[in-house]
């Protein structure tokens, strides 16, 4: 093996290695065992105290659900007008202007949903203030927020029959002090002594070694850096992501952000197993969505690591892959990992440029978000993989004649409906968008938006559709990734994709929530020989079918025009 | 909702002076103890700072080692790729010229010496490094331009390459910049 697979494979070793004792230390805090964190808590009292909160009183999963999202409607407004009148705020060194209202909506909504679709640039497009007072903040309550509501889920299935779900607030707020905030200080201060910015200086203005005059945008990123990765969302502080050389310095720094990104996301499938006591049930699940992984990830790397058939045809020889796009530090392979590991967690963190990638790596990116439950975002990623179970329970259910059951609860049809629902919203959403786009764009209506339709592609032919195509899936998945030649930044990509990020992000939080209260709340029915057990490979098996036929189905034709048609033109 | 509007408010508030205030100024203050001071670490050539040690440079004379095509000019306060597609023609004509270009400069070279990282534009625009090979294809004509034996010159590209990280991990780089303020060193 040469060194850049090792490098590879020893990341995610390392991401195992740490998720294990995460997830159990996890598992603690929500269950209200003593960890070694218990010195914050005087700090979250007092924060109770402030906000007014009871945190002995429990809720059930209306009432969560209303919590979550009255405090997420706060954080909308506040993010949306804060953005909109940057240019008047302190921290802004570099004097940069105030975003305009369309952006300002698609950027409060993309941080909100956790997810960075980011239509403009970090060193221009936001100031110090803005990428602290919003974005920084905003990746960290919006992570809180999935696993808040993840949490939720695990009480109901722990308990045989209840209502009583625990406290909200008390769960964000410790999923915030307990997990997110240590996990961050650890990471920043290691990006910082790798040389990313941390401090507040300005853009500086320097004269190179050749004599050309060029600026160097700097800032406190090092924080941001962390819990864009630690919280899955993926923002990055300069315009180029991680592919930026101070906001990922080095080999040190791409393990450290490979790891955190997908570290909480494993962590939390064994937390659920800890929690639950069912760790059975939990490495089923664990196993299918590493093998959803290793199927994606492997035919890209082999790509990237390849090359491409374009460029050999003009006769340069292709050591290091692919580059187009890339930076020779990660190379092809840890480039391809970090391609796959981003679009399955909904991080959207890139350290290249996905526009440019061979059009195979681009069908396993797409496949990623339209999946989107392979390990998935920061408490979501489970969420959405509970729809698919239910899906499962259902199926085998009628075929084995017997009315299905989930955990000692019959599952009827009111929660199968929302099952339904859930699973068939984000083809809907990314197909009606891009078929929308694909209209406007081809009657090339002459709207004298900041961008008109017709300059909106960097690519022609299929790889243009891809563009569209990607940013809808992006936007639905809550990811965030973009195949970043479209030129996005009008009022027609602000507005449809901030409308797709919003239903994209809160359907599936409300819906395996209200399906799992419901179910807490029946009747419990003891294990018998006829039921149908969850906690085997058969069932795993059973999960991954469904997963692979309902993405087939839904998402075919319009991959055929897409990156399958551009793979047949080029090989 | 009203029940829930208050503390919604009052929690936000508080959050954001944790996460918005404290945090960063925690790391900013830990970071006063790195390198570069969370700056960004600087590079400098007879006291004066030519660089940053992480960001790269455009480099067109014969005399320097090349650094990778950059979409953005190499102009570090608007990083970009090219965000070319790999089936686009217009972008394989852009490779070809580069190509061409680069035989020019470096005569005695086939095209199949020439590593494709050298004709391709980085994902920031700003790529620090270029892989051994690329800059052994480079020895002859920096080697012509400064009548400095190629010996001398790999030698230099020798003791400028960074290996896999703990010889295990990850490809081996050399950044451009530092290379060639040590080429401007040699006497």
């Amino acid at each position: 093996m040469n060194t850049e697979i090792t490098g590879v494979v020893f990341t995610y070793g390392l991401t195992l290695l740490l998720a294990i004792p995460l997830g159990k230390y996890i598992a603690k805090v929500f269950k209200g065992e003593k960890t070694w964190s218990d010195f914050m808590s005087p700090m979250e009292r007092l924060f109770y105290k402030i906000a007014g909160i009871n945190p002995n009183e429990e809720m059930n999963w209306k009432q969560h659900l209303k919590a979550l999202l009255t405090i997420n409607a706060v954080w909308l407004i506040y993010a949306f007008f804060v953005l909109l009148f940057q240019d008047k705020l302190p921290l802004n060194p570099d004097g940069n202007a105030a975003q305009t209202p369309d952006l300002a909506f698609n950027t409060a909504i993309s941080f909100l949903v956790n997810c960075n679709l980011q239509h403009y640039s970090g060193e221009t497009g936001a100031t110090y203030f803005t990428q602290l007072f919003v974005i920084t903040f905003l990746q960290f309550v919006s992570a809180a927020t999935g696993i808040a509501a993840l949490i939720v889920l695990f009480k109901a299935l722990k308990d045989k029959t209840t209502t009583k779900l625990g406290n909200f607030w008390v769960i964000f707020t410790k999923t915030n002090t307990r997990l997110l905030l240590p996990l961050c200080i650890v990471m920043a201060i290691i990006l910082a002594f790798n040389g990313t910015p941390a401090s507040y200086a300005a853009k500086d203005n320097i004269v190179t070694l050749q004599g050309d005059s060029v600026g160097v945008s700097r800032g406190p990123a090092a924080g941001m850096i962390a819990i864009k990765h630690i919280g899955t969302n993926g923002g990055g502080w300069f315009g180029v992501n991680s592919a930026h050389p101070l906001e990922n310095p080095n080999y040190v720094t791409y393990i450290t952000e490979m790891v955190a990104q997908v570290i909480i996301p494993i962590a939390m499938i064994f937390a659920l197993g800890f929690f639950i006591q069912r760790k059975r049930f939990a490495y089923v699940i664990f196993g299918v969505m590493t093998v959803g992984m290793l199927i994606l990830l492997i035919p890209t790397m082999q790509a990237e690591i390849a090359g491409s058939p374009a460029i050999a045809k003009l006769g340069v020889v292709q050591p290091t892959g692919a580059m187009e796009g890339k930076e020779v530090r990660f190379g092809p392979a840890a480039t391809g990992y970090w391609n796959i590991v981003t679009t399955i967690i909904s991080t959207g963190s890139i350290n290249s440029m996905h526009d440019s990638a061979m059009p195979q790596s681009g069908l396993m990116m797409l496949l990623g978000m339209m999946v989107n439950c392979f390990y998935g975002g920061c408490g979501v990623g489970i969420l959405n993989y509970f729809i698919f179970i239910i899906i499962a329970v259902f199926i085998s259910g009628l075929m084995v004649g017997r009315t299905p059951e989930f955990m000692g609860h019959k599952v009827e049809a009111r929660e199968v409906k929302i099952a339904a629902i859930i699973a068939l919203l984000h083809p809907f959403l990314i197909l009606v968008g891009t078929a929308l786009s694909s209209y406007v764009l081809s009657h090339n209506l002459g709207a004298d938006w900041a961008v008109k339709p017709g300059n909106w592609l960097n690519n022609p032919g299929y790889h243009g559709f891809s563009e569209m195509l990607y940013e809808y899936t992006s936007s639905a998945a809550n990811n965030g990734s973009g195949f970043e030649g479209l030129g996005d930044n009008n009022i027609f990509w602000n507005v449809s994709t901030g409308f797709v990020l919003l239903l994209g992000r809160f359907l599936p939080i409300i819906g395996p929530v209200a399906i799992a209260g419901l179910l807490a709340n029946k009747k419990y029915i003891p294990e018998s020989a006829g039921t149908l057990r969850t906690d085997t490979v058969t069932f795993g098996l059973m999960t991954f079918a469904v997963i692979a036929i309902l993405t087939a189905l839904s998402f075919f034709p319009s991959l055929a025009l897409g990156p399958i048609a551009e793979y047949f033109s080029m090989y | 909702m009203k029940k829930y509007l208050l503390p919604s408010i009052k929690l936000t508030i508080v959050l954001i002076v944790l996460f918005a205030v404290a945090y960063p100024l925690f790391i900013a203050a830990v970071a006063k103890f790195a390198p570069g001071k969370g700056d960004g670490v600087t590079v400098k050539k007879d006291g004066k700072v030519v660089g940053y040690a992480l960001v790269g440079q455009n480099f067109t004379e014969d005399k320097y080692f090349w650094s990778r095509p950059s979409a953005a000019n190499y102009n570090a306060a608007s990083s970009a790729g090219s965000n070319k597609g790999p089936s686009n023609e217009d972008y394989l004509k852009t490779v070809q010229d580069r190509i061409d270009t680069f035989l020019v400069h470096n005569p005695g070279m086939k095209i199949s010496d020439i590593p494709a990282e050298l004709v391709t534009a980085s994902g920031s625009g700003l790529d620090p490094d270029i892989s051994p090979r690329a800059a052994e294809v480079q020895i002859p004509r920096i080697a012509k331009a400064r009548n400095i034996s190629e010996e001398k010159i790999k030698q230099l590209v020798k003791e400028n390459t960074k290996g896999p990280l703990l010889g295990l991990f990850g490809p081996s780089t050399i950044n451009v910049l530092q290379l060639n303020v040590a080429l401007d060193g040699l006497k």
